[in-house]
């Protein structure tokens, strides 16, 4: 610890320093390795052979420019995937996040037995998402699934995995099943920074407590629900991969997936480095644009106490 | 406008505890009652079921001729303002206050006119559109006085309003909330335990402890003749000197010394004597160790010992004083307590809780 200087008492702030200007960096080391090996380097590889066609043997690339990236947009399989992929992050997003808050506004108000309710709504997610998977292919199997008898109850012959949107529905219903508890999670936690007082005050000026609801608590909340609107995003259109794997997996090649999905089956099933990795790199650009919409311009809405 | 009635109105929650015991009150049309005692003794419980916040499991609450027991908050045509003022971050200062009105269906130009009304009755006009966060403690305390303003109600609840503010802001803000409530005419109720602002605000006092009433009186009242040695030591600073001694051959004694004639029964009794009401004389009845004096510039208090009990005396004087001192008391100024109730023993005790217009 030689190298480390305390600031003295003249400096308010607890601020270290050090003597050599190279310790900082070797403090740093770890982390940037990480960062650079597991995060930078393989996007930069990703960017480079978009521009290439890789030989499905591995004897050679060559380069092609932007057709990785003409090719692909002008897919009308990846233009199909691409209109999934949107609508399947509105719907997932929509749904965990409207159950989410539903469970969470009831909860609040459960005064007795509040610990194992709530413990029963959050277990949930320490569901990791290929065993959600597992577990919901189980209830929407076509023999021994209570949902594909739920279903036929109902007059409908569900088929996932053989019909789109029958493994639309299954897929949907399972990623906003996983998702809720962490949504649950947040909007509880996020109602109980809401000041009692505050709740109070509402409570003389208003006697509806929708309008209590609307008006008072749903502006408090807005903060907590900016943030889950974009990892809900983020979680629909990639940690969903696990859920497509177990469900879309050995099925009929005309089942829904998602942009990452197409990513992966097309780089690593049908060796297409190439036009997998632009697919990656356009990916790449919608989550940049979409992160920057969110932050410009729905934030400015959003009040932060 | 209206009265509060309460009738033996008692909370007792889910454990059997008590919280407020057979409190019976008729506050009159225009009347600023304060509610005071020690923290925990239920008057912060009291208020918020007048407000609906909190359930009555006794008694009846009337707010003019209408019974409000079971009636939402929002029904009772109550405005209260809050210890740490509880506005709405997220709403503009105009906003807060035009909230309870939009809800009510208040026409929009009559809100606008009130909302203007308020906030040039307090000082507020150039702050309407910032956002509560953009204000000092203070104006925001005037923003939550000027939500409960601008509604119009039948009474107005403070839930001890000013003792988030600093010392010099919560005099002038007493001042403030004093000449309001005189120009609106509005019945109020307010609960403090700084029993100062108690004694300057009130028309009527309510002394509470443990959950029940101890004494309700005009303030003046409460201070020269406090029903109970617990209001005695609780209302008036410094508090008042309590001291043990006891009645034989008509006068009060303490240890050895006898400090005046008195009516009541032989036997041990508490002797209550405020400061100011005792003198320093050479000639005076009781001897005075004294411990130290505290300097307050216009008048000094001197504490000390009588008998190895404490005791205060207030006076004006600034020479230095010997550590003994004579102590003369004024025959009028005694206050004598039952030892085993504490209730006060001389013909007022008769009535303590006498109505005072």
């Amino acid at each position: 610890m030689r190298g480390l200087v305390k600031a003295g008492a003249a400096t308010p702030q607890k601020r270290v320093q050090f003597d050599r200007p190279l310790t900082p960096w070797l403090f740093l080391a770890p982390q940037l390795a990480v960062v650079v090996i597991f995060f930078y380097w393989p996007s930069v590889q990703a960017v480079v052979s978009s521009f290439y066609i890789e030989d499905p043997f591995g004897f050679g690339s060559t380069f092609v420019g932007m057709e990785n990236y003409t090719n692909a947009l002008t897919d009308t399989r990846y233009q199909a995937t691409a209109a999934f992929t949107a609508f399947f992050c509105v719907v997932v997003t929509a749904l965990s996040l409207g159950i989410g808050l539903l469970l969470a506004v009831k909860a609040d108000k459960v005064i007795r037995g509040a610990g194992p309710y709530k413990t029963v709504l959050i277990s949930v997610y320490a569901i990791a998402p290929p065993v959600a998977g597992l577990i919901g292919m189980m209830i929407f199997d076509q023999h021994i699934g209570p949902m594909t008898a739920l279903f036929g109850f109902f007059g409908r012959d569900l088929q996932v995995g053989v019909n789109y949107w029958d493994t639309t529905i299954a897929v949907t219903t399972i990623s906003v099943w996983k998702q809720i508890p962490y949504n649950f999670i947040f909007f509880l936690s996020g109602l109980q920074t809401v000041p009692v007082s505050v709740r109070e005050a509402a409570l003389i000026d208003a006697r509806s407590g929708w309008r209590r609801f609307r008006d008072i608590v749903l502006p408090l909340l807005a903060p907590t629900a900016f943030f889950l609107l974009i990892i809900n995003i983020t979680y629909a259109m990639f940690d969903t991969f696990a859920i497509f794997d177990v469900v879309v997996k050995d099925k009929p090649a005309n089942n829904p997936m998602t942009l990452v999905y197409k990513v992966y089956l097309d780089g690593f099933k049908g060796n297409d480095i190439g036009g997998s990795s632009a697919q990656s790199v356009i990916l790449m650009l919608v989550v940049a644009a979409l992160t920057v919409v969110q932050f410009r311009f729905l934030e400015r809405r959003v009040h932060y106490g | 406008m209206a009265t509060v009635t309460l009738s033996a109105v008692g909370k007792t929650y889910a454990g059997g505890v008590d919280a407020v015991r057979d409190v019976n009150v008729d506050i009159k049309d225009g009347e600023f009652v304060v509610l005071v005692g020690p923290s925990g003794c239920g008057k912060s419980t009291l208020l918020r079921m007048v407000a609906g916040l909190e359930t009555v499991t006794h008694g009846e609450i009337r707010i003019g001729d209408r019974v409000v027991n079971t009636l939402d908050p929002a029904d009772r045509d109550i405005a209260m303002v809050f210890q740490n003022y509880a506005l709405y971050p997220h709403m503009s200062v105009r906003d807060n206050m035009a909230y309870g009105l939009k809800n009510r269906r208040t026409p929009k130009d009559e809100i606008t006119r009130r909302v203007d009304e308020a906030a040039r009755m307090l000082e507020l006009a150039p702050y309407l559109d910032r956002k509560p966060r953009a204000l000092s403690g203070g104006q925001r305390q005037r923003v939550a006085m000027g939500r409960a303003i601008v509604r119009q109600p039948s009474a107005f609840l403070f839930d001890e309003p000013l003792s988030n503010l600093d010392a010099k802001l919560r005099v002038s803000m007493r001042g403030e909330i004093r000449r309001l409530q005189k120009r609106l005419g509005t019945t109020s109720l307010y609960v403090t335990h700084d029993q100062l602002e108690a004694m300057t605000l009130a028309d009527r006092l309510i002394v509470l402890r443990d959950g029940a009433v101890e004494q309700i009186g005009a303030p003046l009242d409460v201070y020269r003749r406090p029903a109970s040695s617990f209001v005695a030591a609780f209302i008036g600073s410094p508090a008042m000197s309590l001291l043990d001694a006891r009645v034989a051959d008509g006068r009060v004694w303490v240890g050895e010394h006898a400090v005046a004639p008195a009516t009541v029964p032989a036997g041990e009794v508490t002797l209550g004597l405020r400061a100011e009401d005792l003198r320093i004389a050479a000639d005076g009845a009781l001897p005075m160790r004294v411990d130290y004096v505290e300097e307050l510039g216009a008048q000094r208090i001197i504490h000390g010992f009588v008998e190895g009990q404490q005791i205060a005396v207030t006076e004006t004087g600034a020479d230095s004083l010997p550590s003994d001192l004579r102590l003369a008391v004024d025959p009028g100024a005694l206050h004598l307590f039952d030892v085993a109730t504490g209730r006060r023993m001389d013909e007022a005790a008769a009535q303590p809780a006498r109505e005072l217009a």
